[in-house]
C-alpha cells in the first residue's frame, strides 16, 4: 500500500487576477501566493468573490485581467483538465447514473488509463476515504458525508498537483462537519497536496487552513495564519468578520511613550503603549477581542475622568470554563467580555455598573475612522 | 426578557380529525371521469366490439377478422410499414431535435424566447395546414422543384411528393416539438456543476456530452420518442396526402375498410391491432423510463 506516495507538491501564485460580471467587479486585482504543500482557506462572506476566485483557479472561469501560476508555469491559456486542479463541488456533482466505483474511475477512463491500473486507483482512493464497502452504490443511496467522500476521491483519484474545494462543508450538519474537516485534514497531510478551501464560516477556516485569505468584496484584505489574523487583524472589515469584535469609535491621541483613546462622548479613556495598525492621532476605531478586555468594580479617577469604558451588565452566561458578560455602554450599544471562571474578584451580577479595560499585554486594534 | 411568558401562548384551535371529508376531492374529478368513460372507453369498448363479429351485419360473434388479418402478408406488411414509419419519424425527429434542444438550454437568455417561439410555432398552426404546406414544397410545381428547374440543376422535376421519404420529413417536422419540448426539460434538469466536473476531471466536450449530458437526458429522450411515435403512427392526414396513396399505412387501411368498403367489423380488428402494437411499445419504454428516471432525481 504506497498511497502516501509523495506527490509533487506544487505552489499557487496569483498575480493581479480580476475578473468581471458585466459591470460589477467580483475580484479585484488578487495577489496570493501559495506554499508547497499549504492548506489556505479563502474566506469570506457570500458574494465577496472567493468561489469566482476559486473557479478561475480551476479554470472553469477565463478571468478578465491578471494571471495563475500553478507550480510556477502560468495556466490562464490551459483547459480545466491540463491545469492539474482537481475541484469537489458544494454540492459534490457525482454522476448520478453511475456507482461510487464508476464515479471515482471516470477521471482515470476519461485520460485512457489502462484497466487494471484504474481498478487497482479506484481501490486505493476508495480505502483512502473509507469508502471501499460502498463501491457498488448509487450516489442517491449514500448520505451527504459519504457522498462527500467520494466526490473527494473522485477528485484526487487524477492525482491533482492542486487540489480545490467549495465551501466543502456546507451541506452536512454540524457533527459530521467536524468530522469530515478532520478527515480532509488528514488526507490531505497524507498527500502533501496543495489545497485552497473557500469558506464563509471562520470556525472552518481557522481549525482547518495554514493560513487564510479573507476577502471582502472582490479585494483580499488579509492573508496570513490563522493567529495572526485574530490577533492582529490588517482592516476592520477583518476585525470583525473573524471572531467577535467589540468596536468602539472614538479619538487616538499619542502622548509620550503610549497612546491615549478617548470614546465618542470623552467620558472614558484608555491608555496604552502601543497602536497598531492606525496609530496616527484623530478618530479611530477601536476594536479588542472579548477576552482582551477585563472588568473590574474600581473607580480609578483622572481628572474627573473614568479609567476604561463605564459599562452596565445585562446578562451573564456561565459558559463551562469562562464567564460571558453581555454589556451595554452608556450610548445603548452592546459590549461583550469574557473572563475566565475562577479568575480574582467577585462575580458580579446584572446591573452591576462596571468598567472595562484593556488587560495588560492584550493586542488591541485601531483603524482609522 | 420573561420566561413566563411562553405559558401564555395561545394554544392552538383543535383541528378538526383527519380523512372526516376525504371524499370531496374526489368527486371532483367526477366530471372528467364521466367525460372519459363516455368518449374514451365507452367508445373503446364498442369498437372491441364490432372487431369481434365475423359478418358485417354483426350477427355472429367470433375472431374472425383477426385470423383474417393476421393470415394475409398484404396486412401484415401495412402493419410492418406503419410501425417503421413511427420508427424512422422518430430517430429523424431525435436526430433535428437534439441538438436543437441542446441548442436552446445553452443559448443565452434573451435567444431563448426567440427560439421558443420558433419551436412552437408549428403547434400554433393545425397539422392539416403544416399538411398543406409541404404539398407546396414538394409538389411537382412546389417551391423545391421550380427552384431546382430555375437554377438548372435538373431538367425535369424530380418526384418529391408522394414518397415514403415525403411522408417521413413531413412528419419529422410536424412532430417536432413533441420531441423537443420534453427534452428541453430534461436537459435542464441536468446540473452545470456535472459538466463542470466532468471536464475538470479530464474528460473532453465530446466525452462529457456522451458520458454525462446524453444518459441523464434519457427520461426526456424517451417521452419524446413516446409521444412522437404515437402521433406518427396515427398521423391520418398527413401519411395520406403527403404520401398520397403510394404507401397504405394502418390508419388509412382503416378509413378505407369502414367508409369505402364497408367492412367495419376489419376496420375495427385493424384499429385493435395498431391500438395493442403501440400499447406495447409505450409500455416497454415507460418500462426502461422508470429504470433511468431514478438517476436523474438523485
Amino acid at each position: 500500500m504506497n498511497r502516501t506516495e509523495a506527490r509533487s507538491a506544487v505552489a499557487v501564485r496569483l498575480d493581479g487576477v480580476t475578473h468581471r460580471y458585466g459591470d460589477s467587479l467580483a475580484v479585484d486585482g488578487v495577489d496570493l501566493e501559495i506554499a508547497p504543500g499549504e492548506l489556505v482557506a479563502l474566506l469570506g462572506p457570500s458574494g465577496c468573490g472567493k468561489t469566482t476566485l476559486l473557479r478561475i483557479v480551476a479554470g472553469l472561469i477565463a478571468q478578465t485581467g491578471g494571471s495563475v501560476r500553478v507550480g510556477g508555469e502560468p495556466v490562464d491559456r490551459l483547459p480545466p483538465n491540463e491545469r492539474g486542479a482537481g475541484i469537489v463541488f458544494q454540492n459534490y456533482a457525482l454522476f448520478p447514473h453511475m456507482t461510487v466505483r464508476e464515479n471515482v474511475g471516470y477521471g482515470l477512463r476519461a485520460r485512457r488509463v489502462a484497466r487494471d491500473e484504474i481498478a487497482r486507483r479506484v481501490d486505493e482512493m476508495l480505502e483512502l476515504v473509507r469508502m471501499s464497502a460502498f463501491a457498488t452504490r448509487y450516489p442517491r443511496e449514500l448520505s451527504g458525508g459519504q457522498q462527500q467522500r467520494v466526490a473527494l476521491a473522485r477528485t484526487l483519484a487524477v492525482r491533482p498537483r492542486l487540489l480545490l474545494l467549495d465551501e466543502p462543508f456546507a451541506a452536512l450538519d454540524k457533527n459530521l462537519r467536524l468530522d469530515m474537516q478532520i478527515e480532509i485534514r488528514r488526507i490531505q497531510r497524507e498527500l502533501g497536496i496543495t489545497t485552497l478551501i473557500v469558506t464563509h464560516d471562520q470556525e472552518e477556516a481557522m481549525s482547518m487552513a495554514d493560513r487564510i485569505a479573507v476577502m471582502n468584496a472582490g479585494v483580499l484584505e488579509q492573508f496570513d495564519a490563522p493567529e495572526t489574523l485574530y490577533d492582529r487583524p490588517a482592516t476592520l472589515f477583518v476585525a470583525g468578520f473573524v471572531g467577535t469584535a467589540n468596536l468602539i469609535k472614538g479619538r487616538l491621541a499619542g502622548a509620550p511613550g503610549s497612546f491615549v483613546f478617548t470614546d465618542e462622548p470623552g467620558t472614558s479613556r484608555i491608555e496604552i503603549p502601543r497602536a497598531g495598525p492606525c496609530s496616527r492621532s484623530g478618530p479611530v476605531v477601536f476594536a479588542a477581542r472579548p477576552e482582551h478586555l477585563d472588568l473590574t468594580q474600581d473607580l480609578v479617577r483622572d481628572n474627573g475622568r473614568t479609567e476604561g469604558i463605564p459599562v452596565r451588565v445585562e446578562m451573564v452566561l456561565p459558559l463551562g470554563p469562562s464567564l460571558v458578560y453581555e454589556l451595554s455602554r452608556r450610548d445603548g450599544s452592546g459590549m461583550k467580555v469574557v473572563v475566565p471562571r475562577g479568575h480574582d474578584g467577585p462575580r458580579l451580577q446584572v446591573g452591576d455598573q462596571v468598567f472595562a479595560r484593556v488587560r495588560p499585554g492584550a493586542p488591541i486594534s485601531f483603524f482609522s475612522a | 426578557m420573561s420566561t413566563a411568558q411562553v405559558a401564555t401562548l395561545p394554544v392552538p384551535p383543535q383541528l378538526p380529525a383527519r380523512g372526516l371529508r376525504l371524499e370531496a376531492p374526489v368527486s371532483l374529478a367526477l366530471p372528467l371521469a364521466i367525460f372519459f368513460v363516455a368518449f374514451v372507453l365507452v367508445p373503446f369498448m364498442l369498437l372491441a366490439f364490432v372487431s369481434l363479429h365475423e359478418d358485417n351485419g354483426l350477427k355472429t360473434m367470433g375472431f374472425a377478422q383477426y385470423i383474417k388479418f393476421f393470415g394475409d402478408s398484404f396486412n401484415l406488411s401495412v402493419l410492418g410499414d406503419t410501425l417503421l414509419l413511427g420508427l424512422k419519424v422518430t430517430l429523424l425527429t431525435i436526430l433535428i431535435g437534439y441538438p436543437l434542444a441542446y441548442l436552446y438550454v445553452n443559448a443565452p437568455a434573451r435567444w431563448q424566447t426567440l427560439l421558443m417561439l420558433l419551436i412552437l410555432l408549428p403547434l400554433l398552426t393545425s397539422s392539416v395546414v403544416r399538411t398543406f404546406a409541404w404539398v407546396v414544397i414538394l409538389g411537382r410545381q412546389g417551391i423545391i422543384n421550380t427552384l431546382l428547374l430555375d437554377l438548372g440543376w435538373v431538367d425535369a422535376p424530380l418526384k418529391l411528393l408522394y414518397t415514403p421519404g415525403a411522408v417521413t420529413v413531413a412528419l419529422a417536422q410536424i412532430e417536432l416539438p413533441l420531441m423537443v419540448l420534453p427534452l428541453i426539460t430534461s436537459l435542464m434538469n441536468v446540473d452545470p456543476n456535472l459538466r463542470q466536473a466532468s471536464l475538470s476531471l479530464g474528460a473532453g466536450h465530446w466525452r462529457t456530452f456522451m458520458q454525462v449530458t446524453v444518459p441523464l437526458s434519457v427520461p426526456g429522450l424517451l417521452a419524446g420518442s413516446l409521444l412522437v411515435f404515437a402521433s406518427a403512427v396515427s398521423a391520418f392526414v398527413t401519411q395520406t396526402l403527403v404520401g398520397g396513396g403510394q404507401q397504405i399505412f394502418m390508419p388509412f387501411y382503416m378509413y378505407q375498410q369502414a367508409i369505402q368498403a364497408n367492412e367495419y367489423p376489419f376496420a375495427a380488428a385493424i384499429a385493435m391491432v395498431l391500438l395493442l402494437c403501440v400499447l406495447v411499445i409505450v409500455t416497454v419504454i415507460n418500462a426502461i423510463g422508470r429504470r433511468s428516471k431514478g438517476f436523474v432525481h438523485a
